[in-house]
């Protein structure tokens, strides 16, 4: 089948849906997403970030969509024209999803242990406007535990459904959902009850925000000062493929993999999750390849990217602290530094 | 001419014996023994019956596209989920006349090869459902549902469901998931409910009114029915009349009266209360868009308007509505729009099930800003917004509850932007009590 997206033709599979072509094609073309997951069955449609236009519906019945629809959910066919960014129709109405999922969620990234892998920032980066029309109160809720060690604080969440999904396809009984209706609607568990299954700690991974956090690592670290490392270790119950996040020579948090989407591609379980936090728990197989979200990756991976020449690193060799002596006494002022000793 | 309410005021009519008596359940002895399900389903087509939930969609239309797989069972569902402000037609005819519903449940399920069928109540209507339930039960002994129906080898099974009371399970798709037992979210279309509906199964959705209205057709013929009403807009409908009028109630209107015929008729509603004059008037329930006395009486082009689907909507959402759902809601010079418009947002505000996220943060926008205009604290910038807001949720929401809410507030704003002006430029009148904006010049003024 051939598709289009923003004057790129691609050959796809029957069956593929307009956002996993885009993403064959790339981050740029890609629309972004919120709500839908790949690995969870039935996720998507809901926040509606990935609306995009459809100008010709197919080869046999080239008539344009009347309205945007849904990248994550629509099914491709042959000879589809798909228009994301270079539709301004697309980029206005993406403002305003911006807008509204930021209506009601605190501007509190300073205090947010998601911040700076937040997909809602990143949206709001690439597609919102840096001013604000609203200046209604927002709506808040108290934080609530989930089990002893996740924490949701519904003010944050979008109401992706993604820790919906997760929970009820990775629990027997349906324990997780959302409760009420509308703006006022809430994530919740079965009466205050814990999501009590070894794979329930993935529901931090799959929230896009700041809404589900890890209590482990609840303010211990900004993100970017930790430094995702590739490990795996010997588990009965999941995989034991993960990222282990360093701060110094300690294990901050645990967290499963993800790919340059996001997504994580191995569900992990709570023992590796919230127990495993020492080096000797694990093999580790390298650095994480981070390459969407930059500000995990600065300050950790610029000097990759950037090999220094030959001679900047025979200077660096050679570099001598220069020995100043002088005496500076008479101007009133303690030296900074320790003088160097010498030899 | 009535149709569905024509027995309606009969003592008893909702007991099996006395409704029998007026020739109750011909059209099911008729059907079933006499008529193949595709010659039903082709009297309905010729009928022209468009559905009367709303949206108005061919009838058979909507049937024909059933998916029939082998083997694999197909089902009715009754949408009587009604919920809309001013709509309370179904409703009525439900408690006067449940019989009439069931005949046409049983024509239709005949008619689409579906052995289970659901009528879909919503919960706040308990007494209704025990109609319901009686006259259901009354039909089983009679041998009119359950195995063999009338000796024809005809299987049927009817069930009532009560809704939790969610306006959002009138959406057919959300009807669907409330009646699996799940919470109450609109599905993502495709695929339609009729390949892939209840529990995964094809599945047609239908108002109560379309499907009493079937035995009728199935008894005098798809052609006869067709020649009642204009155009494309056949048969009859009932209309929920309230408002500042002097007999508000159901009427069964022929489509293609006209509006003013009905506003001021003695046979209908009866004129605008004594004292008063018509200032705007939402034609078909809260979802559809305000118009004032000049364009609900004549079009644009200067026609006089009609009761039909055609002529309502004529001049689309610059100078027209919808016939919608026959929620009939008039209202006199008293009336304050920003606080009626208010009051719609709030509902849908309420309703919004919370799944996608225009709809959800865009109803609670739109309601907090009217509310701060209705209260004297709006900002000039904010008509401009709220027109936006509902633009940006309008065509951007998985059904249609977001395009219902943002359709009363930018016909509010498009046709009575004056007084959305005045609320905001002259806050100390404005809330003072019963203090409404006089348009100088306009046909209600006083």
């Amino acid at each position: 089948m051939k598709v289009t997206i923003d004057n790129i033709t691609l050959e796809v599979e029957p069956g593929t849906t307009i956002m996993q072509a885009a993403r064959m094609i790339g981050p740029e073309v890609a629309p972004p997403a919120m709500c839908y997951y790949e690995p969870l069955k039935g996720s998507g449609g809901k926040c509606r970030a990935c609306l995009v236009k459809v100008t010709a519906g197919s080869e046999k019945d080239p008539r344009p969509m009347p309205k945007l629809v849904p990248a994550c959910i629509t099914a491709v066919q042959d000879g589809m024209i798909v228009e994301n960014t270079v539709n301004e129709d697309v980029l206005e109405t993406r403002k305003g999803i911006v807008e509204f999922l930021l209506l009601n969620h605190p501007l509190d990234c300073p205090v947010c242990d998601q911040a700076g892998e937040c997909h809602l920032q990143d949206f709001s980066f690439e597609h919102g406007v840096s001013s604000t029309r609203t200046v209604e109160e927002r709506n808040t809720f108290e934080p609530t535990d989930l089990g002893p060690n996740i924490q949701l604080n519904m003010n944050r969440c979008i109401l992706c459904y993604r820790c919906v999904y997760t929970a009820d396809q990775i629990t027997d009984g349906r324990v997780h959902g959302v409760m009420h209706r509308g703006d006022h609607a809430e994530i919740s568990t079965y009466i205050e009850k814990a999501i009590d299954n070894d794979f329930s700690g993935n529901v931090i991974d799959v929230c896009p925000v700041g809404a589900l956090t890890d209590k482990t690592y609840r303010f211990k670290s900004r993100v970017w000062f930790s430094k995702p490392v590739d490990a795996h270790c010997e588990c009965e119950k999941c995989s034991g493929k993960a990222t282990i996040w360093y701060k110094g020579d300690e294990v901050i948090r645990v967290t499963g993999r993800k790919n340059m989407w996001g997504e994580v591609t191995d569900f992990i379980c709570n023992g590796c999750r919230f127990d495993k936090k020492k080096t000797s728990d694990w093999v580790i197989e390298g650095p994480t390849n981070v390459s969407r979200h930059s500000v995990i990756s600065a300050n950790k991976y610029g000097a990759n990217l950037i090999k220094p020449a030959f001679p900047v690193l025979q200077a660096a060799r050679d570099y001598k602290q220069i020995n100043d002596d002088r005496d500076r006494s008479f101007l009133g002022i303690q030296p900074a530094l320790p003088k160097s000793k010498k030899k | 001419m009535k149709i569905l309410t024509e027995h309606i005021d009969v003592p008893n009519i909702d007991t099996i014996d006395v409704f029998m008596k007026h020739g109750g359940y011909s059209a099911v002895k008729k059907a079933i023994k006499k008529m193949t399900p595709d010659e039903v389903t082709e009297e309905v087509k010729k009928s022209g019956l468009r559905g009367r939930g709303g949206a108005g969609f061919p009838v058979g239309m909507k049937w024909s596209f059933l998916a029939k797989p082998e083997g694999v069972p197909r089902y009715l569902v009754c949408n009587a989920d009604e919920s809309e402000p001013g709509t309370f037609k179904d409703h009525y005819l439900m408690w006067k006349s449940p019989h009439t519903l069931i005949e046409g449940m049983i024509v239709s399920s005949f008619a689409l090869g579906a052995n289970t069928s659901y009528i879909y109540v919503r919960g706040e209507l308990m007494y209704v459902i025990n109609i319901l339930e009686k006259a259901i039960q009354e039909a089983y002994d009679k041998g009119l549902l359950g195995k063999n129906i009338l000796g024809s080898g005809y299987d049927l099974d009817l069930f009532v469901q009560p809704g939790g009371g969610a306006y959002i399970c009138g959406e057919e798709t959300a009807l669907l998931e409330s009646l699996e037992g799940k919470r109450g979210n609109p599905r993502n279309k495709p695929p339609f409910p009729a390949v892939k509906g209840l529990w995964q199964c094809p599945t047609v959705v239908n108002n109560v009114e379309s499907i009493a209205a079937t035995s009728w057709i199935v008894n005098n013929g798809g052609d006869a029915y067709a020649a009642i009403g204009v155009g494309r807009s056949t048969g009859t409908k009932l209309i929920s009349a309230s408002g500042h009028i002097k007999k508000p109630g159901v009427y069964e209107i022929p489509l293609g009266i006209t509006v003013e015929d009905f506003i001021y008729s003695d046979e209908w509603c009866g004129g605008i209360r004594d004292g008063h004059k018509l200032k705007a008037v939402v034609a078909g329930g809260s979802s559809v868009p305000i118009l004032p006395a000049e364009l609900i009486l004549t079009t644009a082009a200067g026609e006089k308007r009609l009761m039909t689907y055609e002529s309502l909507s004529d001049g689309g959402f610059i100078s027209g509505t919808m016939l919608g759902s026959g929620g009939f809601v008039v209202m006199d010079e008293t009336a304050c729009i920003v606080h009626n418009t208010l009051t719609f947002a709030k509902f849908y505000h309420h309703e919004s099930c919370g799944q996608c996220s225009p709809c959800r943060e865009g109803t609670g926008w739109m309601d907090k800003v009217l509310n701060r205009i209705e209260h004297g604290q709006g900002r000039k910038e904010d008509i401009d917004l709220l027109v936006d807001v509902a633009k940006k949720i309008e065509g951007n929401t998985i059904c249609p509850l977001g395009d219902a809410a943002s359709w009363p507030v930018a016909a509010a704003i498009r046709h009575f932007r004056d007084e959305f002006e005045w609320h905001i430029e002259h806050p100390e009148l404005a809330t003072k009590p019963g203090a409404v904006f006089m348009r100088k010049g306009a046909s209600w003024t006083k």
